[in-house]
């Protein structure tokens, strides 16, 4: 005790300093995870406030592990990032190589560059229910106009068309966040390695395998674990364009969340499965930023 | 081929894409000032016949047809909202990132992880407890609610920024501006904080933007005219059995021009704060 007060005194002033943050955070996001943590025990549905006390134990686990809709919708989720974080990567690589390579003009197409990144997922998310809309999606009626179609094509409908569609709309979201990081690293990079590579007579791909891409490697990682700490937005996008209908073709773990919380009023449940959902973001991060560890001690081994 | 002819053709390559990227984008600003029964029209008339301000009229209840939504104060409460968590999360931040840079003390690695770790939760994740307990301590719909949620979910991101940003200051010139005679409090505004301004101004654009257009917490904890934002408004076009597309449109625009005006004032910022972590490796 005693020397919890010392340490106390010693510290006053860097823990004085912090306490704001630590305790809006205590508030607003640990204290609110514990109640749900202990709500995802119980049988509490919204509609009926007593059976907050209604203890379930494990039977919000064991009914999610068995529900079919529930893994569905998580495989669903996984392949999803899956896709679009590997998509993102190389076409922002792709985007990257192409503006340094410019020399005119490179401010006004980084600029341009950063344009998706000012849209909210929520506007992505519209945008591309407009663009994709059956009957007056411009996709659709470009498709009509030049006669490559007569039938509209359904494309936030049919099951893997509507997943293709969530799938771009996420990925013209944020590609644009790797283009940008991996674009730094292009620029902080050291010119004399790859001279030395072309006098020992390297061809471009030699170079960029062995040299820029090493190198790009840690910037590709900050990006992917910047970007797993918000994977969940893809749920703003999703929720506008399709709501994870029709009939749950789209349905990924957030729309699934949502829909048994809010609709169905299953609290105790939906929290179990935000459980889940949060277990997922954080494998995500962590998986990211450990390869991002490795990157930079191999990186340092030269 | 000459190397000129290849930069030529990359040039106009890289053009074509940045097109092709900014399209959605601009058909959606263009749709905001068609009326909606162009855009209804089959087969589609591609090139606009009347563009006008009529759709932003509408939204706003000015004009001769008028929307039932009260875009107004949706954008009142966005802004009020916005500014001030961001306002919050900042001073939260710079004390916090303060004291990461500056101060040795127990526990600090840890502590800055969890700190991190707190921005992992997905919002709808975060919004069901938040929904329960706020709708006891009658939070729900106030903008008080949202305030201090969003300040939250922003501190995480302003701690980290700004402590990156106080530690590339030598602390060699606090400890110069205190020996001639400032007090630590002084020399933090009068060397370090000038210093590390930039740090702070990305920060505070990160999170004026991250508020500005949040949704998943939004839709669930906003109901009414009240404390309702400009994202979770923008369903209410989706309620009614027809789609306003040309009133949606407009609202977009209406979201995304502070958003690009800010993004377009503060890019030098904006890139040096995302490319920060990495630059320094």
């Amino acid at each position: 005790m005693k020397k919890i007060r010392q340490c106390l005194r010693e510290h006053s002033v860097p823990l004085a300093l912090l306490a704001p943050a630590v305790i809006i955070i205590l508030l607003v996001v640990l204290l609110p995870l514990i109640f749900s943590f202990y709500t995802s025990f119980t049988n509490y549905r919204l509609i009926k406030p007593e059976t907050l006390w209604q203890w379930i134990g494990l039977r919000n686990y064991q009914r999610i592990m068995g529900d079919w809709a529930f893994w569905v919708a998580f495989g669903r989720t996984v392949l999803f990032l899956t896709i679009a974080l590997n998509l993102e990567m190389l076409l922002g690589l792709g985007l990257a190589l192409l503006v340094n390579r410019i020399t005119w003009g490179q401010r006004v197409m980084r600029t341009i560059m950063m344009f998706p990144m000012m849209f909210s997922p929520i506007l992505v998310g519209f945008q591309f229910k407009y663009m994709f809309n059956d009957t007056i999606g411009v996709v659709n009626n470009a498709l009509q106009s030049l006669g490559l179609t007569h039938e509209a094509i359904p494309f936030l409908v049919d099951r893997w068309l509507a997943f293709f569609s969530i799938s771009i709309a996420e990925i013209w979201m944020s590609t644009s966040i790797f283009a940008i990081l991996i674009l730094a690293g292009l620029f902080a990079m050291p010119r004399d390695p790859i001279e030395a590579a072309r006098v020992d007579g390297c061809n471009n791909w030699q170079v960029f395998r062995h040299i820029t891409l090493p190198f790009l490697m840690p910037f590709i990682y900050i990006a992917m674990t910047i970007r797993s700490l918000d994977v969940a937005r893809a749920y703003d996008v999703v929720d506008v364009m399709t709501g994870g209908g029709p009939a749950g073709r789209t349905e990924l773990l957030w729309t699934l969340i949502a829909r048994t919380a809010y609709d169905d009023a299953r609290m105790g449940r939906a929290n179990a499965m935000a459980y889940v959902s949060i277990l997922l973001s954080i494998f995500f991060t962590w998986f990211f930023f450990r390869k991002l560890m490795q990157a930079r001690k191999h990186l340092g081994a030269f | 081929m000459s190397k000129r002819t290849k930069d030529v053709i990359i040039w106009f390559v890289t053009f074509f894409i940045m097109l092709i990227i900014c399209l959605p984008g601009l058909w959606i600003i263009l749709s905001a000032f068609r009326p909606n029964g162009e855009i209804l029209t089959k087969p589609a008339i591609w090139i606009p016949q009347n563009l006008s301000l009529d759709n932003f009229r509408a939204i706003f209840g000015m004009g001769d047809n008028v929307v039932a939504i009260p875009v107004g104060s949706y954008f009142r409460n966005s802004l009020v909202i916005s500014t001030t968590s961001t306002f919050l999360a900042i001073v939260i931040g710079m004390s916090g990132g303060y004291a990461f840079a500056r101060f040795q003390f127990p526990g600090k690695a840890s502590a800055f992880l969890w700190i991190m770790l707190s921005r992992t939760v997905p919002g709808i994740a975060l919004s069901l407890p938040l929904f329960i307990i706020w709708s006891r301590l009658g939070l729900i719909d106030t903008p008080f609610g949202v305030i201090l949620v969003y300040t939250a979910i922003n501190v995480p991101f302003t701690v980290w920024l700004i402590e990156g940003f106080f530690r590339q200051v030598p602390h060699e010139l606090s400890e110069a501006a205190q020996i001639d005679g400032c007090t630590r409090w002084q020399a933090f505004w009068k060397i370090e904080f000038p210093l590390a301004k930039s740090g702070v101004v990305s920060a505070g654009i990160f999170a004026f933007l991250t508020s500005w257009n949040e949704y998943a917490l939004a839709s669930q904890l906003t109901r009414s005219t009240d404390s309702k934002t400009l994202p979770a408004g923008l369903m209410d076009f989706t309620a009614q059995f027809t789609i306003d597309w040309a009133g949606m449109c407009a609202m977009a625009v209406i979201i995304i021009i502070p958003a690009l005006i800010l993004t377009f004032l503060v890019q030098k910022h904006l890139i040096a704060g995302l490319t920060f972590g990495g630059v320094k490796g």
